[in-house]
């Protein structure tokens, strides 16, 4: 077992004990393309072809690792990758006897000197991306070797070297990477093209040996160095190719070559790719549709991907008969792909050989079978922030070409269908299936971790269905009622029984669907929030009571099986349990649609017609308000206007003027809720299904301040929003205050401030995700491998202690109340069970 | 971070200056009585034995505390102590928690 790994610099010893071969020659193959003893393709550093044997170890293609040979540097070279390094030793040592420095030297007049030797100790400067200069003299690497070497080992902790001489920093001899890191491919044409790697060691081989030539003939000086210097580049870009002050080395074509460095980073790299980047089989993406009529737990899979997932199925004595079906079916759905023998050995089922197949299948054997109506699988979408972004939905194979999935699982996904495509995979073993319907089935996550309520509920139009239909006078004939509930799934008798009358309530064929032993009191969102809640006698049906699972008073709208906060969602699945709030779920959303149908539903032009005079009112209101400016900003210009504590004449100024034109908003408010005729669009925001007061003000009535980072618009022109104003102005128009509706129209430079306006949210949304994207990513990488250990210790992977108990109060959010234990819940439960 | 620079929170820190008789206490804060620090215990041997005991865990497995924490050298703790550590929590009222002392 491995128990620690040390990472060490290779000295020059080991560089040369590890190789298999010297290489010194620049030719790679001969005339008749065999490769050259010595060459960059040496036959000693391993077999990329196939058929040979590795000339080192004996192996074959596959076996043999490949061997790394190695060059010997005529003169030492700088290891880039190094070269900070080197610099930063170098600023803390004595360059004389090698001892370290630091801090520590004596200052004499303007000199400083050792300690240990009395040698000046002088200022070293780095030339990126390789040279250096001590005092004002450039040194070759040759010289840096000289000074390392100086450092005694005693030293070496202190300049924080772990294993290993710094003077090894500095290649003298040069590990060639064996052949199987850098193969050739063979083109079509029959020519070989040589990877990007063997082109640069070819280039380093040239040049070491032009250098050895004519450092041995005695050329003069500047000649050697201008050698020395190419030998130097060449060596740096076999690293990276990608430093600054380096002209990139190119292919023949022009193409930059692909060295080390490169063939590791980015996203592309070796890391992000090929390590932590991993593809699976038996998985699926495509656009997603939506379908209102499937169960929140569905999936419906298009027949053409349910025919290329498979399920592997071990034949028994028990449904041997019923898989040889499948095997007959062979690629008719639901048929079967392949069948695996006992002995490990594949075949593919076609129609030709079905019947052949069909006879030869005996218990033992494995069948992978088409995936059919029921099947447990996972279906994600990315971005994947949560653990509900993975759900397990069960497989509803439909003829049609995209998943569909129900409405009510879109906001956990986040998903919408404006070409939104998202992925499915199938688990292949029973015990991966059961992992996922016990932990990911999606009724499991209608109570959202987050924050403990339901994240899974009714959305837009149910909503909208089930708030019309619970209204106080309506009313259907027993055959309606019993028509309603059949068609959303309903067995008479088993599911519901209506009561014995000829007319039903909306009410009461609402409570078909509420489970029994359910009691709860709650303020729906139509509530107005009365000085005196009548409860039971409330105006406006406000007051939702249920009792025993009857509805008795109150309409359900977006407070009792809305999103995040359902209370009657809520109480079901606490009560009775994730499969009940499934199925209640599932009904109440389609009984809305149902009931939609029926009624029908629609909006228009005249859902925001506002009575003149009511509008007149308003506008009389808008004119005063602005009067009331002008009047503020006549006592600013007098220097009257009252100073708010810690603000400036203007910002006080501006802080009335706000305060003012809020009034104009409330007023609108008031105006369009007692004015505007029941359509609709007022329903769906009564009902809390889309939509709020202020798009119907704004649509309807005025449009209102725009806003930029919560002030009135300021900016612009000099002195001036906009042209259409004078300089200086401070009049409501000037900064933004709208006073048409969307209906109405907005003149020009009332457009101009709503896009303004509209602009901001825009932007502020995709800086916003941006930002919550990062943080999340950091997060799940800081705290990924935490665990809740079975005494209930939070711990790390170190096993180290974080938490005595998980979150300080050993709540399980997502199978908690809002956050809170339900005491009185439980205890009732409990009862319920002993008693 | 404003919300921690209260004068609320340095109330108590003034009465106590001005009891305190020792001649190094009436310049420094006694951080034990900040509204903000919770109360911190040290264990005893046969406490802390228990504690390991009961997560079955070793020392190292612990959380740490550094030796220098203004709070260790107020409770006069010493490398090797664990610290009982009784804070007030939004969610769950009150948490005890236990830190082993440590040097650097």
């Amino acid at each position: 077992m491995i128990e620690s790994i040390e990472f060490k610099l290779l000295s020059p010893q080991m560089i040369k004990k590890m190789s298999a071969a010297e290489i010194t020659k620049t030719e790679l193959y001969d005339a008749d393309g065999f490769p050259v003893e010595g060459g960059l393709m040496d036959p000693r550093l391993g077999v990329i072809d196939p058929g040979l044997r590795c000339r080192t170890c004996g192996g074959r293609m596959g076996e043999c690792p490949g061997h790394f040979g190695h060059i010997e540097l005529v003169k030492p070279v700088v290891h880039v990758l190094y070269a900070k390094t080197i610099y930063n030793i170098l600023k803390s040592i004595c360059h004389s006897c090698g001892r370290y420095v630091g801090e520590k030297f004596k200052a004499e007049k303007n000199k400083k000197l050792c300690p240990h030797c009395g040698a000046e100790i002088k200022d070293v400067k780095f030339e990126k991306p390789y040279a250096y200069k001590i005092g004002n003299q450039q040194v070759n690497p040759e010289q840096i070797r000289e000074i390392l070497e100086k450092i005694p080992d005693e030293d070496l902790p202190k300049l924080g070297i772990k294993g290993g001489r710094p003077e090894w920093l500095i290649l003298t001899v040069f590990p060639v990477p064996p052949v199987t890191m850098r193969p050739s491919i063979i083109l079509e044409t029959g020519e070989r093209s040589e990877d990007d790697l063997t082109h640069k060691l070819v280039d380093i081989v040239r040049i070491n040996r032009l250098l050895s030539e004519n450092i041995l003939s005695g050329a003069p000086k500047f000649i050697i160095d201008d050698l020395w210097e190419l030998l130097q580049y060449h060596v740096a870009t076999y690293f990276d190719n990608e430093l600054s002050g380096l002209p990139q080395a190119r292919h023949r074509s022009g193409r930059p070559l692909k060295t080390l460095a490169q063939r590791l980073k980015t996203k592309e790299g070796r890391f992000r790719h090929n390590l932590t980047g991993k593809r699976v089989n038996f998985s699926a993406r495509t656009v997603i549709s939506p379908d209102p009529m499937i169960s929140i737990n569905e999936v419906g899979v298009p027949l053409m991907v349910a025919k290329e997932l498979t399920v592997p199925v071990v034949v028994t004595e028990h449904n041997i008969e019923d898989l040889r079906k499948l095997v007959l079916n062979a690629d008719r759905w639901p048929g079967a792909n392949y069948i695996v023998r006992p002995d490990g050995r594949r075949k593919r089922i076609t129609r030709e050989n079905a019947e052949e197949i069909a006879k030869e299948l005996a218990p033992g054997y494995i069948v992978e079978r088409h995936l059919q109506n029921g099947d447990i699988v996972l279906f994600n979408r990315q971005p994947s922030l949560h653990r509900m972004s993975i759900m397990a939905h069960r497989v509803r194979v439909t003829p049609w070409r995209t998943f569909t999935l129900n409405l009510c699982v879109c906001p956990p996904y986040n998903a919408d269908f404006d070409g939104d495509e998202m992925n499915l995979h199938v688990p292949q073993t029973i015990e991966a299936q059961a992992e996922a319907e016990i932990l990911m089935e999606v009724q499991k996550h209608i109570r959202s971790p987050r924050f403990g309520g339901p994240i899974i509920g009714c959305e837009q139009d149910h909503i909208s269905g089930c708030f019309l239909l619970t209204q106080k006078d309506r009313v259907f004939t027993r055959e309606e009622a019993f028509q309603m509930l059949c068609e959303i799934g309903m067995r008479p008798g088993i599911d519901f029984t209506l009561p014995n009358k000829k007319e039903i309530t909306g009410k009461e064929l609402f409570s078909m669907l509420i489970p029994k032993g359910i009691n709860i009191e709650f303020k729906a969102k139509a509530c107005r929030g009365c000085e005196k809640c009548l409860k039971e006698k409330c105006k406006y049906d406000a007051y939702v009571v249920i009792r025993d699972g009857k509805l008795i008073c109150g309409v359900i709208d977006a407070k009792a099986i809305g999103r995040e906060k359902g209370r009657l969602l809520d109480i079901i699945e606490r009560i009775h349990g994730t499969e009940e709030a499934h199925k209640f779920l599932d009904r109440v959303s389609q009984l809305g649609i149902r009931f939609l149908d029926k009624r029908g539903f629609t909006c228009g032009l005249d859902d925001y017609d506002i009575p003149e005079d009511a509008l007149k009112e308003v506008k009389k209101y808008v004119e005063k308000t602005k009067e009331n400016v002008n009047k503020l900003i006549e006592k600013y210009h007098k220097g009257e206007i009252e100073i708010l504590p810690g603000r400036t004449a203007e910002e006080s100024l501006e802080a009335h003027i706000l305060g003012e034109l809020k009034k104009v908003l409330s007023f609108a408010e008031k105006i369009v809720t007692e004015n505007l005729p029941i359509s609709d669009s007022l329903i769906m925001s009564q009902s809390g299904a889309r939509g709020s007061l202020v798009n119907l003000i704004q649509i309807s009535t005025l449009v209102g301040q725009e806003t930029i980072l919560g002030e009135r618009i300021h900016r612009g022109y000099r002195n001036r929003t906009l042209s259409h104003f004078k300089w200086g102005e401070l009049s409501p128009e000037a900064h933004g205050f709208v006073k048409n509706s969307y209906k109405s129209g907005l003149n020009v430079y009332e457009f101009f401030f709503d896009v303004m306006n509209g602009r901001e949210g825009l932007m502020d949304k995709s800086l916003r995700t941006r930002h919550s994207g990062y943080m999340e990513r950091r997060l799940m990488n800081a705290l990924q491998d935490l665990k809740v250990e079975y005494d209930f210790t939070v711990r790390d992977g170190r096993n180290v202690i974080v938490q005595f108990v998980p979150g300080e109060d050993g709540i399980d959010p997502s199978k908690s109340d809002w956050g809170k234990l339900d005491v009185e819940t439980l205890l009732l439960n409990t009862m319920k069970v002993s008693s | 971070m404003s919300k921690f620079i209260n004068r609320e929170n340095f109330k108590y820190l003034k009465i106590h200056d001005k009891k305190s008789s020792e001649g190094d206490n009436l310049t420094k804060f006694n951080i034990l009585k900040h509204k903000l620090v919770p109360e911190h215990v040290v264990l005893s041997e046969e406490e802390k034995r228990k504690l390991l005991e009961k997560y079955n865990i070793s020392e190292k497995q612990l959380p740490k505390i550094l030796a220098k924490d203004p709070v260790v050298k107020a409770i006069g703790a010493k490398p090797g102590d664990v610290i009982k550590i009784i804070r007030k929590s939004p969610v769950a009222g009150k948490v005890i928690y236990y830190r082993l002392v440590i040097e650097e």
